[in-house]
């Protein structure tokens, strides 16, 4: 290219601004917007369900706490990974995840699929004082949750919000969620999104449904 | 075809033998006030977000730190340290030399100088908002967008308006040819615009809560479409433009290839965008955006080692000045951690070597050798270089204390970087070993036993390079003296007229 074409460039400010606005548009033109065309398209599996008022309180919690930022919730399609953490993970699963938490680093193992895995009493006392069950951890207390409890019209209001995102939730489920919350503490409803994962939208759907969805 | 090399227009001393003629003529005033605004904001956030990056360190190793304080532990902490570091250092760094090159390279004053006031304390309020908000737990928990969306608002207010100083400033440029360094400055403000908006799009449920409109794989995509490119866009582009501009005056003379840089300027600014997806290896992404982003990063390494040799080359002549001279270590060691972390994020985004390194420290040891390495590094340089003549002293107030300064940064980012890139191998080959019966070996909780010491020797890193970072506030301070007497002489913009635009030279045989 002869270099006075490009003197054209060097000497415009307009011509600079939108030749560059073009060249840095097309790499997500050409990876994000596939993406959102599909994501559209896709309908997600019969077992697949969002979150119910407890659920979403509890993964709230979670996004607030920022526990992404020691534990991934994505196993990889790798042997060790599967081994280790169970089935990998599908895009089907975080359908209704707002944002998504898959993480990108593991201080703690990863918990896509915890859920079941401990009892209720150990994942409240591992909140309250990792220590007291996993001696070598070196996760942060959380003590707090167990003394904080939930507002259920927050809830609902966030249930309003998504369903307008696109969320199928019904009135009668948001107007539940109310009562649904009364008297559950932050903790409570932590443990309940914990004791989920993995478990309420898991890819392979329990054995009484599988007959049902076919 | 001719003009291989543009000299920058002010070389030292430039503006201060025409300052006299100048007087004579009514003339026009460089506006610096902005850019030592943004000066002592930049050396402000690097003390804060410095400081929250070795205390989240020190809670990694010895976790009863948070005292059971909600704000005080390490997973609303973190966040913290991060958005400090990129909005309030970075952001304060780059939106300052933006003022003072694009003055400087086009012979002009800024186009609005209220609305350069503007977005400093537009800017400000963001961070300190952000700082604020982030560890009581109003966080949209994207990594690295954090704030909620009352402050992407002003953020993107802001933005907007750093934008408009920015083209009107060039628009109004005495000097033809639009320097290379502008050029990424143009380029950093723009994709980071579009990635802020398109990233951060939600619907409020309140002040302090809300949805992001996309969920899952799209999220997942769009987010890191948004950090990886930040990481472009931020850390590379902007601080490309830092050097593009100051390594060159402080080699004294011209950058090693003019056209090379413009080279890897398209390059750069187009590859970077498509190489996101290599943050999402092996996961529920599909898998063509994971092959396409591995494809991408290979290219990518081109125009990242270009910019590299270019900046390097150009101190030939002055290597003989590196032993005497802490702003040319701080600039020619910035450029080589450029080199070796471009060289590994390329590596890492090979799916075979990812599937090692991905979710251990070694992520951690790659963000920081270009951060520590290279982001901090040219930025100190440039900083260096720049203070003294916007606070109208000769040189910077102490030597000895930037020599100082340029050993403890040194062996801290070394220190960091070799015991994270230590640890991460450690946990990822743990993570992965089978026994021969096809069991695996370790459990979780072993690779973490392993690499506990690392984490202390993270964490003395962090201190070196903390330590040095007071060192540069104190000299700082010292050097700012005049500007506190208010007695800083305004620079004024050197005349048309006996002051040719630094016409393109005839390439050097």
């Amino acid at each position: 290219m002869a270099y006075r074409h490009f003197e054209a460039i060097e000497k415009r400010t307009w011509l600079l601004g939108i030749l560059t606005f073009i060249m840095v548009s097309l790499g997500g033109l050409a990876e994000v917007a596939p993406l959102f065309f599909q994501a559209l398209a896709v309908k997600p599996a019969d077992n697949i369900k969002p979150y119910d008022p407890v659920h979403l309180a509890g993964r709230d919690i979670y996004v607030r706490e920022g526990c992404y930022l020691c534990h991934s919730q994505m196993i990889r399609s790798l042997r060790f990974e599967t081994q280790r953490y169970g089935h990998y993970s599908t895009a089907e699963e975080s359908v209704y995840d707002r944002p998504f938490q898959w993480g990108s680093k593991r201080t703690g193992p990863d918990i896509a699929r915890v859920g079941g895995k401990y009892s209720d009493a150990w994942q409240r006392q591992h909140l309250l004082d990792p220590r007291s069950v996993a001696p070598d951890s070196n996760m942060p207390a959380y003590p707090w949750l167990a003394k904080a409890g939930v507002d259920g019209k927050d809830i609902a209001a966030r249930m309003r919000v998504l369903r307008r995102l696109g969320h199928p939730y019904s009135d009668a489920d948001i107007d539940g969620a109310e009562k649904a919350l009364e008297g559950v503490s932050e903790l409570d409803a932590l443990v309940t999104y914990l004791q989920g994962l993995g478990v309420v939208n898991g890819p392979q759907p329990a054995p009484g449904e599988a007959a049902k969805a076919q | 075809m001719d003009s291989e090399k543009i000299r920058p227009p002010d070389m030292p001393g430039a503006d201060r033998i025409c300052a006299e003629e100048a007087k004579m003529t009514k003339t026009e005033y460089y506006d610096d006030r902005v850019v030592r605004q943004f000066l002592a904001a930049t050396i402000a956030w690097a003390l804060i977000g410095m400081t929250i990056g070795v205390y989240v360190a020190a809670e990694l190793r010895w976790p009863a730190l948070n005292f059971e304080i909600p704000w005080l532990t390490f997973s609303r902490l973190r966040p913290d340290h991060t958005f400090a570091i990129i909005f309030g250092f970075c952001g304060s760094a780059l939106m300052g030399t933006c003022y003072y090159v694009i003055q400087r390279t086009g012979h002009t004053r800024l186009a609005w100088s209220g609305m350069a006031g503007f977005t400093f304390w537009g800017w400000q309020l963001a961070c300190v908002l952000g700082l604020i908000t982030i560890p009581l737990g109003i966080t949209q928990s994207k990594e690295y967008a954090e704030p909620e969306w009352f402050i992407d608002v002003i953020i993107t207010v802001v933005w907007v308006a750093f934008g408009a100083v920015y083209f009107g400033t060039v628009a109004r440029r005495r000097i033809r040819h639009i320097y290379v360094a502008v050029w990424y400055y143009g380029a950093f403000i723009i994709a980071v615009g579009l990635l802020h908006v398109f990233n951060n799009l939600a619907v409020p449920v309140s002040l302090t809560k809300s949805y992001q409109i996309y969920s899952g794989v799209a999220d997942a995509m769009v987010q890191w479409w948004y950090g990886h490119n930040a990481v472009a866009f931020i850390f590379t582009a902007g601080f490309l433009a830092m050097m593009y501009y100051f390594v060159p005056r402080q080699a004294q003379q011209p950058l090693w290839s003019y056209r090379f840089s413009i080279v890897n300027f398209w390059a750069l600014i187009s590859v970077y965008m498509w190489a996101g997806s290599h943050h999402l290896m092996y996961t529920a992404l599909p898998d063509w955006t994971q092959s396409v982003g591995m494809a991408f990063s290979m290219v990518l390494l081109m125009p990242s080692w270009g910019s590299a040799a270019n900046g390097l080359l150009t101190f030939n002549g002055s290597w003989h000045r590196l032993k005497s001279d802490p702003v040319m270590k701080f600039m020619v060691i910035s450029l080589v951690f450029y080199a070796i972390s471009t060289t590994e994020g390329s590596t890492m985004a090979i799916k075979t070597v990812n599937s090692l390194s991905h979710y251990t420290d070694w992520t951690v040891a790659h963000v920081h050798a270009g951060t520590l390495g290279w982001v901090a590094m040219i930025t100190i340089g440039s900083l260096y270089a720049m203070a003294p003549r916007i606070l109208g002293r000769a040189q910077m107030h102490s030597h000895g204390a930037m020599e100082l300064h340029f050993w403890l940064h040194f062996a801290g980012a070394v220190l960091y970087v070799v015991s994270m890139w230590a640890s991460g191998v450690t946990a990822g080959l743990m993570w992965r070993a089978t026994e021969p019966d096809g069991t695996l070996t370790y459990a979780f909780i072993d690779s973490l036993i392993a690499i506990k010491p690392l984490y202390i020797v993270r964490w003395l890193g962090g201190m070196l390079i903390l330590t040095g970072m007071c060192v540069m506030a104190w000299n700082m301070w010292h050097t700012a003296a005049e500007v506190r007497r208010r007695s800083v002489q305004p620079i004024p913009v050197p005349e048309p007229e006996g002051h040719h635009a630094p016409a393109p030279q005839p390439a050097a045989s």
